[in-house]
């Protein structure tokens, strides 16, 4: 029988943990795919983040990393330094990057550090049960924002990709989601544009790509990819924020 | 022989630095030695100073309980120093800075226009030289020639110039001990 | 080679270079900001990396990621800057990771002064961080022995896969004394076939460099690995000095640069008569319980001088197990305690003991 398609190598066979209709999943799959089609398979090096991310490490098929909260982007910064001939990338959500880690982000990227960073952002802390990120929307209900997100009690979301691309250190950032499949071929591009360009060693990459979490939004899939495309992307523009190359 | 001392005056009178020669000097002719600074904001603005042991026995405490020399460049270090020197011990006076006298008469004391002598050799900043000259003329801790030869070393070829008014200024401070 | 004399900051910084250290990631707090501004300095010209982080806890994780890659790292900070880097210091312990800290400690709590003090003796030899760890904390009281210290840390490190602490003072950080460098060991060591260098697929297993055990039977089999390898530690690397102790009536027993001062009393002492000796724990974890309770026979007290409030002498406590009375001196503020004070001290003791 001929064969139609093959799952990457660059993802182990450990079935993922995340919940139905999650877009962790599409996420991995891309990152993994970028990295096997660019011939980086011996040389990728990944860290895993706190979130529901964190057990990346047993996902990619390549020599991973636990980093503590918030911290991947350090912990990535020691790993390239040491083998800057790898392809270093960190995976990172909202709480990990946006909150608790946003002085490390902030300082890779202006340090210019040849590192990717995946950052996924889907408004929320998923892994803790659905508290309010600093990515949550403007009146967006959540555990720890139960009457809605408000401006006078916990200040407005941050754009990450539009903050970090103030940065001269930083290359390229660009944001994606993925809501459908034309967005999801987009993303996939962005990453490889991102893994390529750190090969060459242009500098600190970003790929910020709005996602979807179904179980602490309290939706079905299908409605959770409308509420992104809805309510997400008009307060978070998709497209190229930064690109060295297009000076 | 352990000799233990105190150097002390304003930031910028080279009083440290005169702890490292002497450190350098002793570990140069084999001794045992350790200098220790003051050190955080009470170097700013304020006093500046350093314990330096010399020893032929393994140093224990770097921190300086009675010291047998105390060296000071400027009047509140003389006010804060004079008691941390032994009965018997030497009190080095900078006496172009310094117009009151020691109040102890236990001790040696010696009034050393050192900041004069350095204007008058023409460079203000050899007065912590000066002072050394006279201190070992009177100690013979290590030879002149030694803290010499550590000055060249740290001077390097682009500072080779100034040897020779270092090396004046030893002279100066030792003969105007030697009258 | 010969002497040199250096500040104990930049014999620090240059011992860790000869030793192989050729990563630095470092954050400027006072007394130890001569490490992060040689290491600047000295690192490029000789192909290796400084980064100045951005904070302490961002330093500690370059740390794990450098160690996590296979390469010798450190990094160096005083009290709360220590304070900051503790998470780092719990994930680097239990991914089993090598790596050397240097802590200069400071006055505390809080922001406290910059001026000498050893109260950070709980926090280096209990724990620091969360959860059931040990680093191999070792105390220099002079500039050689910090240098040779930093060098041996590196190979205990690598050894054992255990982060080390070298838990020094302002005192070492700023004073100035001759030293020489030792040339690097020849220690067998074992290879790194653990670290994250990027995987063919084949020579090895895949590594992941991880402190995460969410089943109890994971969680259970590192932890009593790392207990078998603390005990190992314990049996294989405890180091103590023990000075003028085979005919001591009395014990001063101290750590770091008090220990030289102790040195100092004991001399005085042994002037008038008086027979006091010193034991010095060089290594503070694992602590030299035995010499202790060898000497309780021997000595009539032991009288531990710190300072700090009192920290080690809970061990010297334990270690004496009550056979003798155990006396506590505690300097406190950045004071530093002098060869007459602890003297005095013993005197007074045994006056009372009469």
């Amino acid at each position: 029988m001929a064969k139609v398609f093959e799952k990457t190598k660059m993802l182990t066979d450990v079935p993922f943990h995340y919940c139905p209709g999650c877009t962790h999943g599409i996420a991995h799959r891309l990152v993994a795919e970028c990295i096997e089609e660019l011939g980086m398979t011996e040389k990728a090096v990944g860290v895993a983040p706190v979130g529901c991310a964190v057990f990346a490490y047993k996902y990619f098929n390549c020599d991973m990393y636990e980093a503590s909260h918030g911290r991947a982007p350090a912990v990535a910064t020691g790993a390239k330094r040491v083998h800057p001939e790898n392809l270093v990338f960190s995976y990172q959500g909202d709480g990990d990057l946006a909150s608790i880690g946003a002085a490390e982000i902030v300082h890779a990227a202006a340090r210019g550090e040849n590192i990717t960073v995946i950052f996924i952002n889907n408004a929320i802390y998923g892994m803790t049960g659905g508290q309010m990120a600093p990515t949550s929307l403007m009146g967006q209900v959540t555990t720890t924002s139960p009457y809605g997100r408000k401006k006078e009690l916990n200040g407005m979301p941050v754009k990450i990709s539009e903050m970090l691309s103030q940065l001269d250190g930083a290359y390229y950032i660009e944001r994606c989601s993925l809501h459908d499949v034309p967005n999801i071929v987009k993303a996939k591009k962005a990453i490889k544009k991102a893994f390529t360009y750190q090969m060459e060693g242009k500098g600190f990459t970003l790929v910020e790509l709005l996602s979807t979490c179904p179980t602490n939004w309290g939706m079905t899939p299908t409605k959770a990819c409308e509420w992104l495309k809805d309510n997400m992307i008009p307060y978070y523009p998709l497209g190229v924020k930064k690109d060295g190359e297009a000076k | 022989m352990t000799e233990q001392i105190l150097s002390a005056g304003f930031g910028g009178q080279g009083v440290l630095l005169l702890g490292q020669l002497l450190a350098y000097s002793g570990m140069r002719e084999g001794k045992n030695v350790s200098w220790m600074p003051s050190y955080g904001p009470e170097m700013r603005g304020g006093t500046a100073n350093c314990s330096v042991i010399v020893s032929d026995e393994e140093i224990g405490s770097p921190v300086i309980d009675e010291a047998d020399t105390v060296i000071v460049m400027n009047r509140p270090s003389l006010d804060k120093y004079e008691s941390k020197l032994r009965k018997g011990g030497r009190l080095f006076i900078n006496s172009s800075l310094i117009d009151k006298k020691a109040t102890r008469d236990d001790i040696e004391v010696y009034y050393v226009p050192v900041s004069d002598i350095a204007n008058e050799l023409g460079n203000a900043r050899v007065a912590n030289i000066v002072m050394l000259g006279a201190y070992l003329e009177l100690t013979h801790l290590v030879k002149p020639e030694t803290a010499i030869a550590q000055l060249k070393e740290s001077f390097g070829e682009k500072k080779a110039h100034l040897i020779p008014l270092n090396e004046q200024a030893i002279e100066k401070g030792a003969a105007f001990v030697r009258k | 080679m010969a002497k040199k004399l250096m500040k104990g900051n930049e014999a620090i910084a240059e011992a860790a270079i000869k030793a192989g250290c050729r990563f630095f990631f470092g954050y400027p707090i006072t007394p130890q900001n001569e490490i992060p501004e040689y290491m600047s300095r000295r690192m490029p010209q000789i192909g290796g990396t400084f980064v100045q982080a951005e904070s302490e806890v961002a330093a500690i994780n370059m740390v794990y990621g450098a160690a996590g890659a296979g390469a010798r790292a450190m990094t160096s900070s005083s009290s709360p800057g220590i304070s900051l880097k503790q998470e780092g210091i719990s994930y680097i312990a239990c991914a089993e990771l090598p790596a050397v800290i240097v802590n200069m400690v400071r006055t505390g709590p809080g922001l406290g002064g910059i001026l000498p003090s050893q109260g950070d003796y709980f926090q280096a030899t209990k724990g620091g961080g969360h959860g059931d760890y040990h680093l191999i904390v070792l105390a220099p009281s002079s500039i050689q022995e910090a240098a040779d210290l930093i060098m041996d840390g590196f190979d205990l490190a690598d050894l054992y896969r255990n982060p080390v602490m070298i838990l020094g003072d302002g005192m070492i950080g700023q004073m100035m004394e001759p030293v020489e460098f030792k040339e690097p060991s020849e220690r067998p060591l074992p290879k790194k076939d653990w670290a994250a260098t990027g995987w063919d697929g084949k020579s090895r297993k895949r590594a992941v460099i991880n402190s995460l055990y969410i089943a109890a039977e994971e969680m259970e089999e590192v932890t009593q690995r790392l207990k078998a390898r603390y005990q190992e530690i314990k049996d294989n690397e405890t180091r103590v000095e023990e000075y003028m102790m085979e005919d001591a009536e009395i014990c001063i027993t101290a750590y770091g640069t008090v220990a030289r001062i102790a040195k100092s009393a004991v001399q005085k002492l042994r002037a008038e008569g008086i027979k006091a000796g010193v034991i010095r724990p060089i290594t503070v974890w694992p602590f030299p319980d035995a010499s202790y309770a060898k000497y309780a026979d021997q000595v009539k007290f032991f009288l531990d001088v710190e300072m700090s409030l009192g920290q080690m002498v809970e061990d010297v406590k334990l270690s004496v197990n009550g056979k003798k009375p155990v006396h506590f001196m505690g300097i406190t503020g950045g004071f530093v305690p002098t060869p007459s004070q602890i003297a005095e001290q013993v005197k007074n003791i045994m006056k009372e003991g009469k």
